[in-house]
């Protein structure tokens, strides 16, 4: 136990001499980092616009309130294209990541030395891009609406459902595949009977967590032109129009809060 | 012999279904069916432009077999520079912010005015996403990293004291009641109690949001809010797809590395 001699008696301490000192070495490195990134953040910025920000933020929501409730009835298309592009891109997503997932499983890839490298490289890439660069790339390639956001939505989405998928293969209990095995199962039927059931539930909560994300999302993908809500979002701020703004960012609050509810609903049912 | 086992015999055995009602499987797979049709429709597809941009496809796909890292490097560099002190800054700042805003979220801990107001927080700041908060910020604050810089910091808030305080609500009781026996204050009950408890998984996530935050970081310039975003979206719009390969690239294997060292760290206080 590490004790201090304070004027002759002893006290206890949670750390030994050597131990603090090492804290407090990490604290100084770790504040130093931080006073330098700050420095260079600080270089970067206008404090001019800073110190009017109070006057400005102040200006903006006199000009947002109230939301124009009427464009309200415009808003209607952009929403089921949003729903469209999270649900599609969800979907496609699932059928491609399916069997990323099953190459990148230690226990059902053909080759680990590979096969399943490749198939976590796929895995890290789409996962490390957002969507939204996604969806700028494919707007590049084949053009400005819904399906790039789309296929945006899918290419990203891959990586996170193949990721938790192949989690959930690699914890299978074994037993099961073994009997599945032993009643001399071809490799497919091994798959359906030994290991598709006992994944089943992780996949569906996978896919309905993915597709509330997916949601959220696709909301601000029309910001770079893929269509959905976000394609009105980028007109109103580029107009200045605020009552707009701040009715769109109302009825994507909307948006988010029910699909999270739905998504919680449909997890607690099957899990 | 019963009438149903002699009904089975002589019957292959088949996969009884996910739903036993026939009825309510055959009216989801309808639904499902006449709702992909519904959506699919939605979708105008200008074949010839897709077409056209094939040709651009691959183009790009074959960028990333020769990525130019060079002819803008000094633009890749500071743009670098500033996605990763923006996502330090950043990532310092939310934890910062988070753990009293995550010890007041914690229903065993905080009394229920200040749970209410610091579960409001949180919920606002999950509901916005970081590429609206940094329309508004950069709106209000000017270009630049600082409000790539304060998005991050708020977004990072929700995350982490959302998973902080739910950490706390279900920690072990009887070793914080052991520290309040022995008659400390409130600072040394949350100290010597609490956070020994906590502190494993709060390095976990922080981790886990200095990646997320490097992640988000890229995309924060699009709108004018520092980072490499906008260097690469210049390299989109001016159709150099080395570059912007090359851009890419460095985000992944960035990515990848802080996902190994934060693999270590966490593999070593838990």
């Amino acid at each position: 136990m590490p004790v201090a001699d304070r004027n002759g008696t002893r006290v206890w301490r949670r750390r030994t001499q050597a131990q603090s000192l090492f804290h407090w070495a990490i604290w100084l490195v770790g504040t130093a980092i931080f006073v330098y990134c700050w420095q260079m953040i600080s270089e970067a910025t206008t404090w001019f616009f800073v110190w009017d920000a109070p006057r400005i933020s102040a200006d903006i929501w006199t000009r947002a309130t109230p939301p124009r409730w009427e464009y309200v009835t415009q808003l209607g298309e952009p929403i089921w294209d949003t729903l469209n592009i999270a649900t599609l891109g969800t979907i496609i997503a699932i059928c491609l990541a399916v069997p990323v997932a099953f190459l990148a499983a230690r226990n059902t890839t053909p080759s680990v030395l590979f096969v399943r490298p490749i198939a976590l490289l796929v895995i890290v890439s789409s996962r490390s891009i957002n969507s939204l660069i996604w969806a700028l790339l494919l707007i590049a390639i084949i053009g400005p609406g819904i399906l790039s956001g789309v296929m945006a939505i899918a290419i990203r989405s891959i990586g996170f459902c193949a990721k938790l998928l192949y989690e959930a293969i690699e914890e299978i209990d074994e037993n099961q595949v073994e009997a599945i095995e032993a009643t001399g199962a071809r490799p497919w039927q091994v798959m359906t009977y030994g290991i598709v059931p006992q994944i089943l539930p992780a996949f569906a909560g996978i896919a309905v967590f993915r597709w509330d994300i997916n949601i959220r999302e696709s909301t601000v993908l029309g910001l770079v032109g893929a269509g959905g809500i976000g394609l009105q979002l980028q007109a109103s701020l580029n107009v200045l129009a605020w009552p707009q703004v701040s009715l769109i960012l109302v009825v994507i609050l909307a948006a988010v809060v029910v699909s999270e509810w739905v998504s919680a609903k449909v997890r607690g049912a099957i899990i | 012999m019963s009438v149903e086992l002699n009904n089975v015999l002589g019957t292959r055995w088949r996969k009884p279904p996910l739903i036993q009602r026939a009825w309510l499987r055959r009216l989801l797979w309808i639904g499902f069916f006449v709702y992909l049709v519904a959506a699919v429709a939605t979708i105008e597809v200008n074949w010839l432009r897709v077409y056209e941009g094939l040709d651009r496809g691959l183009l790009f796909i074959l960028a990333f077999a020769s990525p130019d890292f060079l002819s803008r490097s000094t633009d890749i560099w500071n743009g670098m520079v500033e996605s990763i002190v923006m996502t330090v800054a950043a990532s310092v700042a939310g934890i910062a912010i988070s753990i009293p805003i995550g010890l007041g979220a914690a229903r065993n801990i905080a009394p229920l005015p200040v749970y209410l107001i610091c579960r409001g927080i949180v919920a606002i700041s999950r509901a916005l996403q970081e590429i609206i908060v940094a329309i508004l910020l950069v709106a209000i604050f000017g270009f630049g990293p600082l409000a790539g810089f304060l998005t991050l910091s708020f977004a990072t808030i929700g995350f982490l004291s959302k998973l902080l305080a739910e950490d706390i609500e279900s920690m072990d009781r009887v070793q914080a009641e052991a520290i309040k026996a022995s008659g400390s204050n409130w600072l040394q009950w949350i100290n010597y109690g609490v956070q020994p408890q906590v502190m494993p998984r709060l390095i976990g996530l922080s981790m886990y949001r200095l990646d997320i935050n490097f992640r988000e970081s890229a995309i924060l310039g699009l709108v004018g809010a520092g980072g490499i975003g906008a260097t690469l979206n210049t390299a989109f719009d001016r159709y150099e797809y080395d570059t912007a390969a090359a851009i890419l690239i460095l985000i992944i294997v960035i990515v990848m590395a802080l996902e190994y060292i934060s693999g270590i760290i966490r593999a070593r206080v838990q």
